[in-house]
């Protein structure tokens, strides 16, 4: 077993989302089928090797520092779930 | 027992560029909400950052001026998180690679100097604002500040105690400042602070269980809120208890520190490298020509102040509070080549009369060149010190030269003898009882005769020439 | 035939030549899609309105002697390109309702040259998928068969231009989201190299994955629009400054001497015997061109899918962390869930499909706390030697040849319930977007019963050209039949 049902409830807080029981048995068996094949990279010697993050090399892209074009009050809240005012409006958040 | 304290401080520092740190949303404070947004900076879907390169120089100045050793390369990596004002759901920061590392600054402190190593500084994106409404059951975000650059300075645990806390605060803060970039305003939030702090047994070397502190919006409240979590510690540990390791909250109002403790959760931010951006790759040239346009710093300049000038190291230390005022007062001492006297003007009347309107000296209405004439005017007994008082006042008010404005109120001084002792003989004359007092030995009256003399002279004599005429007179027969 | 039939370089001949409108065009390509959008479904939604007002108005420019390289053409955008004001979706419920305030690169680009944009095609939740099965707003069949998958992501792109719905398409590629459907609707797709095609107003699904490509009926009408949608753009940070040369003087080029490198990885088992023949056939037609087969070894071949399917879910599950109901899209109860965790995960929960829940899963567990070396570091170092393969095979060949897909179309369902089955069918596609290089998909032939069949060419970063090259000489001496679906 790679992954458990605990560690599936843990991710799936991290990740902000939530299943009922039997999504989770199932998430729980794909998942763990899904890592068990990853496991393949363990055959893979990678001493030495720099990771790769990006699939072309490049450095140093730059923008100079211009104000350009906002958008318009309107459009920037256009699309929001719940606005009020001038503001996005999202329940209360206790600090 | 007798504890010791460990302090570490992350600083954040909001950079004073034109744009935002990965579009070109301007970053300036107090617009409406959202209005100073694009779909970059609001994380719409199928946007992509692009850095600006003003971001990095301003970095580096720091960097440079705090001794840390830049790395070649540098890069970005995604901060993932939930939160409302955090528009992507991660924040752009830098964490395995960052801008710059082991560096330093020296502190004043009780009259001696000390070291506060720093970890590292990187560059990062800001969030934007949550807005409460306790009438409400809603929370409200204004993501105007999505986006501004931050740079974040993280130190060493080299700082002992609330008082060195704050001296490093303010170190870093004038530094700051006088790069240009950054307005060093606390209220507003583009300079912030939150403390690791943790204490110890003394002698000891290992570390205690700490908390962090947050929500410390001034550097009265730093000090503060770290003088009663380290008593507030102690407190725990002498009655035996165990220090929690978490986050807590400076409550200005209680001046107490309260446990956040809806955030109590493990923090997994699952850091990788931002695919979106490439690697940031440093020459030495670079380095150089930012190094180039680094001004002196404000304790190099303090230093040089006392050397240079023979001024006290106080005073120094207020004529190099800004850089402007030292500039100022650098123009008047060269000008006049009187560097004492300069420093007692500028300090003294000019800084009042700022004060007062709360002006920036940038925007003095005495120029240099101005108090300087004033000095010499001064120097070559023109005009009396007291004359001077009022004099610089009206050349503040009004901006005019000195000349114009003594030649205006007919200001000049009475420099001859012979109308002086003029004078002096009515003065005497009109008071024998006082006359008599002086010559039984009490000298104190003398005063009394000068304060006679300049009230009939509407305070336009030379006071060295008052003192000398008096007393030959008084001491005749 | 009849105009929705046509390719862009014989349409832009009868526009130029007078022979018909821009108006004309549309109106065959809205006829058709009358007929048979009902079975296809290859479109979320039409843009019937502006279409029309666009080819008016490419109908003003071409009389007044204005035209560009794609003026008055009828062209699909996948619904995962941000089109201003114009509803975007990315197949997900959590867009459903989501109008962009920008175009992206590539829409500017095409609008810049006088294409005509008939509607957003439908495609995998956010990119995720080999077979177009898990949109929100339901499937699209394969018009060569209606009861198979048209290949994934980019499935309703592809058969869009398989089922003359328009003329050409833009789709994005990922893991092979525009190669596999391409070769399994019988058009051409070309992956180009990351970097080539601007990303931005693209919704992102893995960032150093993605790119843009087109689905074209054949290989000139894809020179064409990479023309019009390659080149650097300063909103890109990843966007490469390298000019671009024009593609289509690459068509006649022939491959005389050439050689071409066949991965023995790649010959594996489960591969379907009737595409294995068809591979076959169009090594024997390079061969018969004046072109030099050769064996050669990709030995990092077998990790790839393990590399991908952990870099693509760790990117993607930080770029879908955006969708959490604040700013845009989707949100769960809205005004009545009382807490903010909670109107976090019931929106996540409730907007997006299985597959991507499945994927942001991974994603988030192999970054997460304790993992991160093991998975997402490892799959990094893995992924520089599955690139260093292709750049050590690039010394002994000009182009590399691979199966498309292992298999024609599958049933729709078919692999719906076993995710690492589904994932196989991206087997041979994945190893260009991890080494970023570019590559193409052109039909080689069918099965017996009807199926297209498609095969991949591979080259060095930037060396679209080659594969333009190569690809128009198969298509020339291969003379493989022009069919039609039957719909």
């Amino acid at each position: 077993m790679k992954i458990d049902k605990e560690e599936v409830e843990y991710v799936a807080h991290l990740a902000r989302l939530e299943f009922n029981e039997e999504e989770k048995e199932r998430f729980t068996s794909q998942l763990d089928n899904i890592l068990m094949y990853m496991d393949k990279l363990n055959q893979v010697d990678t001493s030495g090797v720099e990771p790769m993050s990006h699939a072309i090399a490049l450095v140093n892209a730059f923008r100079d520092d211009r104000v350009g074009e906002s958008l318009s009050h309107g459009l920037s809240l256009a699309n929001a779930p719940e606005a009020r005012g001038d503001c996005f409006s999202v329940p209360k958040v206790i600090e | 027992m007798e504890y010791e304290t460990v302090i570490g401080l992350e600083i954040h520092a909001q950079l004073l560029t034109q744009s935002k740190v990965f579009c070109g949303c301007s970053t300036k404070f107090g617009a409406t909400p959202n209005s100073n947004t694009c779909p970059i900076c609001l994380g719409m879907p199928g946007v992509l950052p692009v850095l600006n390169k003003k971001v990095v120089e301003y970095a580096m100045k720091m960097s440079l001026a705090t001794h840390c050793r830049i790395n070649r390369e540098c890069s970005f990596a995604r901060k993932n998180y939930f939160y409302p004002d955090l528009p992507k759901g991660y924040q752009i920061s830098q964490y395995a690679n960052p801008l710059a590392e082991h560096g330093y600054v020296e502190i004043e402190i009780d009259g001696g100097k000390k070291t506060i190593g720093i970890t590292r500084i990187h560059m990062e994106e800001d969030a934007g604002k949550l807005l409460h409404d306790d009438h409400n059951s809603s929370s409200y975000v204004d993501m105007n500040r999505t986006g501004v650059p931050l740079i974040e300075i993280v130190s060493e645990p080299d700082i002992r105690g609330a008082e060195e806390a704050a001296a490093y605060l303010k170190g870093l803060h004038e530094i700051l400042v006088y790069l240009e970039i950054c307005d060093g305003n606390m209220e507003e939030g583009s300079f912030r602070c939150d403390a690791n702090i943790s204490i110890r047994p003394k002698g000891n070397t290992d570390f205690g269980t700490r908390t962090e502190l947050k929500n410390m919006n001034s550097f009265r409240n730093v000090q503060r809120a770290l003088e009663y979590e380290i008593k507030r510690q102690q407190y725990i540990l002498e009655g035996g208890g165990e220090v929690l390791q978490e986050t807590r909250l400076w409550d200005d109002g209680q001046g107490v520190t309260h446990s956040m403790r809806s955030k109590e959760e493990a923090h997994d931010y699952r850091y990788f490298p931002d695919p979106d951006l490439v690697p940031v790759v440093i020459s030495d040239d670079w380095i150089e020509e930012v190094g180039k346009g680094l001004p002196e710093l404000p304790m190099e300049k303090r230093e040089r102040f006392v050397r240079d000038y023979q001024i006290p190291a106080y005073d120094a230390g207020v004529l190099t509070s800004s850089r402007a005022l030292a500039d100022y007062y650098e123009e008047v001492a060269r000008l006049s080549g009187k560097p004492k006297i300069a420093a007692n003007w500028v300090m003294g009347d000019v800084l009042k009369l700022l004060n007062e309107e709360k002006r920036d000296i940038k925007m003095c209405p005495i120029l240099p060149a101005s108090l300087t004439e004033m000095i010499h005017l001064i120097e070559a007994g023109t005009i009396s010190g007291k004359m001077a008082k009022e004099v610089i006042e009206e050349m503040y008010r009004t901006g005019k030269h000195p000349k114009e404005i003594i030649e205006e109120k007919g200001m000049v001084q009475i420099t001859d003898e012979g109308e002086l002792t003029e004078i002096i003989t009515r003065v005497i004359e009109a008071n024998p009882i006082q006359v008599a007092q002086y010559r039984g030995g009490k000298e104190k009256v003398f005063g009394f005769f000068v304060g006679q003399v300049m009230k009939a002279t509407q305070g336009k004599a030379n006071p060295r020439l008052i003192n000398d005429l008096l007393k030959r007179r008084l001491s005749e027969e | 035939m009849e105009l929705n039939q046509l390719t862009i370089h014989e349409l832009q001949e009868k526009i130029r030549t007078g022979e018909t409108t821009s108006v004309e065009i549309l109106q065959s390509v809205f006829n058709r899609i009358d007929a048979v959008e009902g079975v296809v479904h290859a479109y979320i939604a039409l843009m019937r309105d502006s279409a029309l007002e666009e080819a008016k108005r490419a109908d003003l420019n071409i009389r007044g002697g204005k035209i560009r390289a794609l003026t008055g053409v009828p062209l699909a955008l996948k619904d995962i390109f941000c089109t201003r004001g114009f509803r975007t979706t990315c197949g997900s419920r959590i867009l459903s309702n989501y109008v962009p305030p920008y175009d992206a690169t590539v829409v500017e680009k095409l609008r810049e040259s006088g294409a005509v944009f008939v509607g957003k095609t439908n495609m995998d939740e956010f990119a995720m998928g080999s077979s177009t099965e898990t949109s929100f707003f339901g499937i699209t069949r394969n018009p060569w068969d209606p009861e198979r998958i048209p290949g994934g992501s980019s499935g309703g792109s592809a058969a869009a231009v398989a089922a003359d719905e328009c003329i050409a398409s833009l789709g994005s590629d990922t893991g092979g989201s525009i190669r596999q459907p391409a070769a399994l609707c019988g058009v051409v797709g070309m992956k180009p190299t990351y970097g080539r095609v601007s990303r931005f107003g693209l919704v992102a699904f893995a960032s150093s994955l993605d790119q843009i490509g087109p689905f074209t009926r054949d290989v000139e009408d894809c020179a064409i629009m990479m023309n019009v949608i390659a080149g650097y753009d300063p909103k890109e940070s990843t966007s490469v400054p390298i000019e671009v040369p024009d593609y289509r003087e690459y068509l006649s080029g022939g491959i005389e001497g050439w050689t071409v490198g066949i991965p023995k990885e790649y010959f594996i088992e489960g591969i379907d015997p009737e595409v294995l023949a068809a591979v076959q056939n169009t090594i024997k037609v390079i061969e018969g061109s004046g072109g030099r087969c050769i064996e050669i070894s990709l030995p990092h071949t077998e990790y790839c899918l393990a590399v991908y399917y952990i870099v693509a879910p760790a990117e993607a599950s930080s770029n879908l962390a955006r969708y959490d109901g604040v700013k845009y899209g989707f949100r769960s109860g809205a005004g009545n869930v009382q807490d903010l965790l909670t109107m976090y995960k019931k929106t996540r929960s409730e907007g997006f499909g299985a597959e991507v829940k499945r994927r942001i899963m991974l994603g988030t567990y192999v970054l997460s706390s304790g993992y991160y070396d093991a998975y997402y570091k490892k799959a990094s170092k893995v992924r520089a030697l599955i690139k260093r393969d292709f750049d050590e095979a690039f010394k002994l060949c000009d182009v590399i040849l691979t199966p498309t897909s292992p298999t024609p179309a599958f049933k729709i369902g078919e692999k719906t319930d076993d995710p690492l089955q589904m994932y196989l069918s991206d087997i041979f596609t994945i190893s260009a977007n991890l080494a970023g290089i570019p590559g193409i998909s052109v039909p080689c032939g069918f099965t017996r019963s009807g199926l297209p069949i498609g095969v991949q060419f591979l080259s060095g970063p930037f060396e679209e050209g080659k594969l333009f090259q190569i690809a128009a000489a198969c298509e020339r001496n291969a003379k493989i039949e022009r069919r039609r679906p039957n719909l």
